[in-house]
């Protein structure tokens, strides 16, 4: 199927007095419509600025350096600002972590949706509100006809995040970028909003990119996953394989660090070190200081997303040329 | 919101309170009472018969009643300096003070709040950089200099302006005001203009830092991923939401310009309290002083409780004490 | 352009001079032409000002080298100017230029003496407030608001015009003392809130807590955790501070009830000059004015700087 968004050799850099930093190296995916794409790491690996470099909210001095992005084939990472504009909300819609902050505590929750429908679709001020009700009704809000004239404050946390999704669904876009849509709600409105967040892109066939740092959810919610390391992608491929089959040593230490509740083990699994700062990336691969399988090859030469098994690693152990140790790594 | 208010009139009450309080030991103790009451020429018979009738020899308890008492009724006494009674006198000259401070206010709002927008939505450009550096100028240079400069440069120089008194007022009722006339406006430019400057400043300083904080938020950001136009995000959401906080504080910054004016007065002799009060500090003219702070104080109260109502009504989370879920 | 080095190089620990010089705030000093400007402009008024007795090429003060005759005089620059006098003269013969070092002597002593006591009464009303809590901060903080409301000029006014009433004939110390206090008096409390606001946050922390089990003494804990975080908004405050006591102290002086008229300081000398400017003698007050500016508007300036430049959430 023809992917929706397409993310080619993505580089964005932030010129500082001591030199310049590239958050993002390199990074390459694509998302089909009706898939979701779960994009995990450690803080600080680069997730939320991909999603920001989407958006084309990037905040400067950040600036995208190099490759492409393409929604629908046309690219557009190149767009002026106005064009930009028209395409958020319309042809992308956003969602962020901080619900409460999401929405002007000044303004009732109808007149913001209203707002942001008449400025996509040319309906009349009588039809949007109707529009308006009906997306509060949707994104599973009880008794929208009242609720649509109250205040943000009056909402609870989890209602408050539905009515940002119904904000950001407001003009029907294709895409759905969600920076951390549930991190900052309880575990249970947590699987409300995954499973509202499976229906749209499953009814609706829109393509969602879930950036998150929460495996849990990744695995409950996602088609497919990329793992982030150090602005770069260390491993992509389907969600399953990527939990149960972690072909990249340091996707391993993540599964491995998540305590399971039907197994026993004595200790987690923890990696050495800390992901390096942007300013001290080691030469070759990101990771090779702190993997457990490092080898010569590691050191020299920074690997590109690779074949490895049924997904692909940017990885030098997965290398087409036979590796000098075995592709099974002890657990 | 019944109890919102209930609360705010009880600290209003409670800072009169110690306002009064810090008068009525400004009549006790600093300088003799009697003569703050009597003036200077007073016999010694008056003296004692208003000793008794004063009760200065009853608890100071019931004294500091007795001076609530007459301050509420605006009741000061004589002032020690012009022998005339402290309300008559600050009464004759409240509308000048009233009218330029109206005057000065109105200046500083409609200048300051669109300089101030318009620095922070062209921050960049180089002018927005100068309006800055004039903002720093304003609140950097001192009242009484502006005015200074403003009378050589107007009045001195090109002598197009006049740089002393109101000029032609007329009476209405027990109100003097200087707003009818030509003479009396051409009166009102340069001390309006030399009392607006700060409070100017002021305003557009914090209407930028103001409105640079909200688009920083995460609703305004959210706003622009929505694809909300510029105009909407800029002059919809940010703008309202900068003013109401804004809101709040320049309405008591406001206040504070009846205070300033006792600089501008003196500067330009304009007959108002200001220009009493200091006159009144020079010679230590406790009756006037002590009527001056009560007077002043009020009128910030009432500003304070008219500004928190305000905020009450403009900002709806404070509203919904008993918002459903 | 990728930094290969990783981050585990251990150098030797600068010394505190070094990183300060490598630090982001002397970086930006470095490239900022205001704040150099301004720190140069108030450099030279500081200097003038304490090296007034070394530096003026006259002694105003001293009545046995005035000379009447040399009263009035204009800038040396105009016609009828000399070359003596180089800002001119006023009414009595004194030289300006003098007169100004001297004045701003006077304006600068006692605007830092004013918001030094400021700042000692800010921080300590601050750290108790902060640290005790309960009833005390709530009446600290309610003198704080009270006086909020008011603004500066009319409690320094009011404490001047009292402390006159009270020792009408005041030695000339105690005017200083007095106007310094009701200078002081005007600025604490934003201080006090401040440092209230640190205090109370670290006060929470774990540490804190830990250290109170062990018995480690508040005052112990709030020196050497509380005050080093905010210095720096402290010192952002007291810049600014200063400027604004030069003007509160040029104002009160200006309208009479400042500095002794013994001690004439930069509003002192505006006020004498304001009589003259109508029969042209602009110069007696426009040097003392535009000094007063100068002076003002580069302390402001260097605050404002200081601010932006300590400000985290700007960088």
């Amino acid at each position: 199927m023809k992917p929706l968004l397409e993310v080619r050799e993505l580089r964005v850099e932030f010129p500082t007095r001591r030199g310049t930093l590239r958050a993002l190296d390199d990074i390459s995916f694509a998302i089909a419509p009706g898939e979701i794409l779960g994009v995990v790491g450690e803080s600080g690996a680069g997730k939320s600025l991909t999603g920001a470099a989407i958006i084309g909210l990037l905040e400067p001095p950040g600036r995208i350096a190099g490759g492409e992005i393409l929604l629908d084939g046309r690219r557009i990472d190149d767009l002026d600002a106005d064009a930009m504009r028209k395409l958020r909300g319309k042809q992308i819609g956003a969602v962020f972590q901080d619900p409460l902050t999401s929405l002007n505590p000044l303004y009732t929750v109808g007149r913001q949706l209203v707002e942001t429908i008449r400025t996509h679709l040319p309906l009349g001020a009588g039809a949007a509100r109707e529009r308006a009700i009906e997306l509060l009704r949707q994104t599973g809000i009880p008794a929208p006809e009242a609720r649509v004239d109250q205040y943000p404050h009056q909402f609870s946390g989890g209602m408050r995040q539905r009515v940002v999704i119904a904000l950001a669904l407001a003009a029907e876009p294709r895409l759905i970028v969600a920076d951390e849509p549930t991190t900052a709600l309880d575990v249970s409105i947590q699987a409300q909003i995954i499973a509202l967040l499976r229906h749209l892109a499953k009814e609706k066939g829109a393509a969602v990119m879930l950036v998150t740092h929460d495996m849990g959810v990744i695995a409950e919610t996602c088609d497919r996953v990329a793992v982030m390391y150090a602005g770069r992608i260390a491993e992509l491929g389907p969600v399953h394989e990527v939990i149960h089959v972690p072909a990249h040593p340091y996707t391993r230490g993540l599964m491995g660090s998540i305590p399971a509740m039907d197994e026993e083990r004595e200790r987690l699994l923890q990696i050495d070190g800390a992901m390096p700062r942007l300013n001290a990336i080691p030469r070759g691969c990101a990771f090779n200081p702190r993997c457990p399988q490092v080898f010569e090859r590691c050191r020299r030469e920074r690997p590109e997303l690779m074949p490895a098994g049924r997904t692909q690693a940017a990885c030098w152990l997965h290398a087409p040329a036979a590796a000098p140790v075995g592709q099974e790594a002890p657990r | 919101m019944l109890a919102f208010i209930l609360r705010r009139l009880a600290q209003a009450v409670v800072v009169m309170l110690t306002v009064a309080f810090v008068a009525f030991m400004l009549f006790q103790f600093v300088g003799d009472p009697v003569t703050n009451m009597l003036g200077q020429d007073a016999t010694q018979e008056q003296r004692d018969a208003l000793r008794r009738d004063l009760g200065l020899d009853e608890p100071f308890v019931v004294q500091f009643g007795t001076f609530v008492a007459n301050a509420a009724r605006g009741e000061f006494g004589m002032s020690l300096r012009q022998g005339q009674k402290v309300s008559t006198l600050i009464l004759e000259r409240l509308p000048a003070t009233l009218e330029l401070s109206l005057i000065a206010a109105i200046l500083a709002l409609a200048l300051g709040i669109p300089a101030g927008v318009y620095a922070a939505l062209r921050r960049q450009r180089r002018s927005a950089q100068v309006l800055m550096g004039l903002s720093l100028l304003g609140v950097s240079l001192p009242t009484f200099l502006i005015g200074i400069f403003l009378i050589l440069f107007f009045a001195v120089l090109l002598n197009w302006l006049p740089s002393f008194g109101r000029g032609e007022t007329v009476a209405l009722g027990r109100w003097s005001t200087g707003m009818l006339t030509v003479d009396g406006w051409k009166h009102l430019i340069l001390p309006s203009i030399t009392l607006c400057v700060y409070q100017l400043a002021l305003i557009m300083r914090l209407v930028r830092a103001e409105m640079l904080e909200v688009l920083r938020t995460d609703f305004i950001k959210f706003a622009r991923a929505r694809g909300l136009t510029n105009r909407a995000v800029y002059y919809g959401h940010a703008l309202k939401n900068t003013l109401v906080p804004v809101m709040t504080i320049t309405g008591l910054q406001l206040g504070g310009l009846i205070a300033f004016a006792i600089i501008t007065e003196t500067v330009f002799q304009w007959p108002g309290m200001g220009f009493l009060f200091i006159q009144a500090v020079q010679f230590a003219d406790i009756p006037v002083m002590a009527a001056y702070l009560c007077l002043i104080s009020l009128i910030f109260v009432v500003i304070n409780l008219v500004v928190d109502l305000l905020y009450f009504a403009v900002d709806p989370r404070l509203r919904a004490e008993r918002g459903g879920h | 352009m990728d930094s290969p080095v990783p981050s585990d190089a251990a150098a030797a620990e600068p010394g505190a001079l070094a990183r300060f010089l490598d630090g982001d705030v002397w970086h930006s000093f470095r490239r900022s032409p205001v704040a150099i400007v301004s720190s140069v402009l108030v450099l030279l008024c500081v200097a003038a000002a304490l090296f007034a007795p070394w530096l003026a090429p006259h002694d105003p003060f001293d009545l046995a080298t005035l000379e009447l005759s040399d009263a009035r005089l204009p800038p040396s620059w105009l016609a009828e100017g000399s070359p003596k006098y180089l800002l001119g003269t006023d009414d009595q013969g004194r030289d300006i230029l003098s007169a100004l070092m001297y004045g701003a002597r006077i304006s600068l002593f006692v605007a830092l003496a004013a918001v030094l006591l400021s700042v000692v009464l800010g921080v300590a009303l601050g750290l108790l407030s902060g640290f005790v809590g309960g009833r005390i901060d709530g009446f600290i903080m309610r003198v704080c608001d009270v006086m909020l409301s008011f603004p500066a000029i009319l409690v320094a006014l009011l404490i001047d015009g009292a402390g006159r009433a009270m020792f009408p004939d005041a030695h000339e110390m105690l005017a200083f003392a007095v106007l310094i206090l009701a200078i002081a008096l005007t600025g604490w409390v934003k201080y006090a809130r401040t440092v209230r606001g640190s205090t109370m946050v670290e006060r929470q922390k774990e540490y804190v807590q830990a250290a109170r089990v062990i018995g480690v003494g508040s005052g112990r804990i709030m020196r050497r955790h509380v005050l080093p975080n905010v210095l720096g908004p402290v010192l952002v405050l007291a810049t600014i501070d200063v400027a604004q006591a030069v003007i509160i102290e040029a104002t009160l002086s200006f309208l009479g009830v400042g500095v002794p008229p013994t001690s004439p300081s930069l509003g002192t000398l505006i006020r004498i000059g304001n009589d003259f400017l109508f029969s042209g003698e602009w110069w007696i007050t426009v040097w003392p004015g535009i000094m007063l500016m100068v002076l003002a508007l580069s302390v402001n300036l260097l605050g404002d700087w200081l601010r932006d430049a300590l400000n985290p959430r700007l960088q």
